[in-house]
């Protein structure tokens, strides 16, 4: 169940030619791994004060995966306490579903403009897109989606969507665009990100003031009390929460926790986890409609788009327990080379490896299984221990199979792969190779290293140094030691007797 | 069949290896206190983790309350206070400055151009540095505390729990809970953080120690 989305941005390439022109942008580059070095450190020194980190994420991880296998049951709850609570809850099998309902609800209220809590639901289901067809214009308020909305230009990061940029492109932004949006940036506007703020702040403020429309995500949903969760750090999201008359919350189905008291657990791990600090300024909690406080109309979306297939696949059902805090995008070499466009999904990075392929198919993403080194350092960072690299390799097989079922004729790799196959199975035919492999070695190899290889070999040996095989296997070198061995043994045993 | 229907189908669908004796509420939420994060002196530790965060922290006898609200009204010369409904007038600092009581209702116009906000608290978390209010008697409802640009937050000492359990335990989940950590900030410019966008960009938390 996906349909015409962002999951993945259609047209872009696949990301071994994304990763190659990113790689060749040094701007980028700079920009990435200040930015990603900065929040390493501040991440780590976060998680260290709790000495209890691993048993927490254990416990966080426990609490998603049996919460998963019986999303059903805890769905259902929590349908039940919103609307205890005065909540509308509305389903949604896919992001076109999803899509009109929000514009249907926006256009009951008669207003043409809403304003939005950065979420990444409504970025996968391309929800501003559907709502400016519909003649509703959406204000993104917070200064990351900001800047990436002002600038006409895409998320490449999950918490920072704007990381790709540095401060001297976010004052150009500011002071090209603004403008046309709204209140224009200060004259005298520096790069100093004090002022930049403190412009996007002047910017939203009568849009805040006005707004009788919101829209949200959920970080998370207590399927006992009904309680949505709201973690940010602006303010911006409390804007949107509290001033509007109607609020609007898209949320996946898989943010659903069992009980209030589970955010013990896992208000201490996102906020260490994802921006590095003890607790976000602002995390806002609310219960269906208060009388006399905030909006008096509350419609939250059960979003599946995709979700279901990626809980059919029991390895791959992991993914669905991520909070989104982004740790794995910050760890990650891969990432912190190429940036998050390369990924050419609204989730890039190790986790939108593991769950783009899973939303829409994994023949619709078959490169980004491969968009990894295996490191591990994703399964380390992960605050609910999602085994990306196990996701990755099972993701690689099923590309693959994807990949040989399209296709009358076998692939070159699924060839050599066969070939491996009959050549490994059988000991003369392994031995045969490994004395071809060692004079081939000799011709093509520089100082002990196979470097790039023409015809066949060329997308393999393109992107990695091949050690030259060595000039006798093991077993050759075992066969001919031993033999001498037991001769010199036989030897010495005739000498004693 | 409706799109409820097609999402729960699909999701029973896709747990159908999942064995009927295995429970929902086999797994009881976890208890997330086991460590002491916090330590002896919860209220020096809340002190000095508000301040981390850049809030204006103080502590005081709980009779200097309204001394302490004038010196932080002051400090920031303003000009304007919203004092929520259910406030003990004990608390409210005479000064040059006008008070605003939310009866009849603040419009968000006349609560951008106020100054400054005071409010009580319902818990708060020593190791965060976090205040929580649940927008009851003295608290105000959201809008009042958000728009004003500073706010002043009276602390009783004894409403600091040591860590983010024991606050969330003392929290009612039905009323609308806003958790507090410093003034507003961003880390959206190249991760690097800075206080002030749109929320209150002065906090000012007064601990009021003693009965």
């Amino acid at each position: 169940m996906s349909g015409a989305d962002n999951v993945v941005w259609l047209g872009t390439p696949a990301f071994p030619e994304a990763a190659r022109t990113a790689l060749a942008d040094t701007r980028l580059r700079a920009n990435l791994r200040r930015a990603t070095g900065t929040i390493r450190d501040k991440r780590l020194a976060a998680t260290a004060e709790l000495e209890d980190w691993e048993e927490l994420r254990e416990k966080a991880a426990a609490v998603k995966r049996h919460t998963l296998r019986h999303l059903d049951h805890h769905l259902l709850r929590l349908e039940k306490a919103v609307t205890a609570a005065g909540g509308v809850v509305h389903w949604a099998a896919d992001a076109a579903e999803a899509n009109r309902i929000v514009t249907a609800l926006v256009q009951q209220t008669g207003e043409d403009e809403v304003v939005k809590v950065k979420s990444m639901a409504t970025q996968e289901i391309g929800l501003n897109e559907a709502l400016a067809d519909a003649g509703i214009r959406a204000y993104e308020t917070d200064l990351a989606e900001l800047i990436v909305q002002l600038g006409g230009d895409r998320p490449s990061h999950i918490l920072v969507p704007a990381i790709h940029r540095g401060r001297s492109e976010i004052r150009e932004i500011f002071r090209r665009e603004m403008g046309e949006w709204g209140s224009p940036a200060p004259e005298a506007l520096t790069d100093d990100p004090r002022d930049l703020a403190e412009a996007a702040r002047l910017h939203l403020r009568e849009k805040f003031l006005r707004a009788k429309v919101a829209v949200s995500g959920a970080n998370f949903a207590a399927a006992d009390t009904g309680t949505v969760v709201v973690v940010e750090s602006e303010g911006n999201g409390r804007m949107c929460l509290t001033l509007p008359q109607t609020l609007i919350t898209v949320m996946g189905i898989e943010k659903v926790l069992p009980s209030f008291s589970d955010l013990d657990v896992f208000l201490q791990l996102l906020p260490r986890s994802s921006t590095g600090e003890r607790m976000n300024p602002y995390t806002s909690l609310w219960t269906g409609v208060t009388e006399g406080d905030g909006p008096q109309n509350f419609h939250l979306i059960l979003l599946d788009n995709g979700r279901t297939a990626t809980l059919a696949d029991e390895v791959g059902r992991q993914a669905l327990s991520c909070i989104r805090c982004s740790a794995c995008l910050n760890v990650c070499p891969v990432y912190e080379r190429t940036g998050g466009h390369a990924y050419g999904s609204v989730y890039p990075g190790p986790i939108g490896a593991v769950l783009t392929p899973q939303l829409v198919g994994v023949e619709n993403a078959a490169s980004l299984p491969f968009a990894s080194t295996l490191c591990g350092a994703c399964y380390d960072a992960c605050p609910v221990k999602i085994n990306i690299p196990e996701v990755l390799v099972h993701l690689r097989a099923e590309a693959v199979e994807a990949k040989r079922r399209d296709r009358l004729l076998p692939t070159a790799e699924a060839l050599t792969m066969k070939a491996a196959g009959a050549v490994l199975s059988s000991p003369r035919r392994l031995a045969a190779a490994q004395r071809l492999a060692a004079l081939g070695g000799r011709l093509v190899g520089r100082g002990g290293r196979i470097g790039a290889l023409p015809g066949p070999f060329a997308r393999w040996s393109g992107t990695r140094d091949t050690p030259a095989p060595p000039q006798e296997s093991l077993r050759a070198w075992w066969r001919r030691t031993r033999t001498r061995r037991r001769e010199d043994s036989r030897t010495t045993a005739g000498r004693e007797g | 069949m409706n799109s409820r229907e097609i999402v729960l189908s699909a999701v029973r669908g896709a747990l159908s290896g999942v064995p009927g004796t295995e429970r929902p509420d086999d797994l009881p939420p976890p208890d997330g206190r086991r460590a002491d994060h916090a330590g002896e002196d919860v209220v020096a530790l809340f002190a000095e983790r508000a301040a981390e965060y850049r809030a204006t922290v103080v502590r005081v006898p709980a009779s200097d309350a309204a001394a302490a609200v004038r010196r932080a009204l002051a400090r920031t010369g303003a000009r304007s206070l919203v004092v929520p409904s259910g406030l003990d007038d004990d608390l409210v600092p005479d000064g040059p400055w006008s008070l605003l009581a939310d009866v009849p209702p603040l419009t968000v116009g006349q609560l951008d151009a106020a100054d400054a906000v005071l409010t009580t608290i319902a818990a708060a978390i020593a190791v965060t540095g976090t205040v929580a209010l649940d927008h009851g008697p003295g608290q105000g409802r959201r809008a009042l505390t958000l728009l004003p640009d500073q706010h002043i937050c009276l602390v009783r000492a004894d409403q600091i729990a040591p860590d983010v359990p024991e606050a969330l335990h003392r929290l009612d989940p039905s009323r609308p809970l806003t958790l507090i950590s410093g003034p507003s900030a961003t880390s959206d410019i190249e991760l690097e953080r800075v206080e002030g966008v749109h929320g209150p960009r002065t906090l000012d938390l007064i601990v009021l120690e003693g009965a």
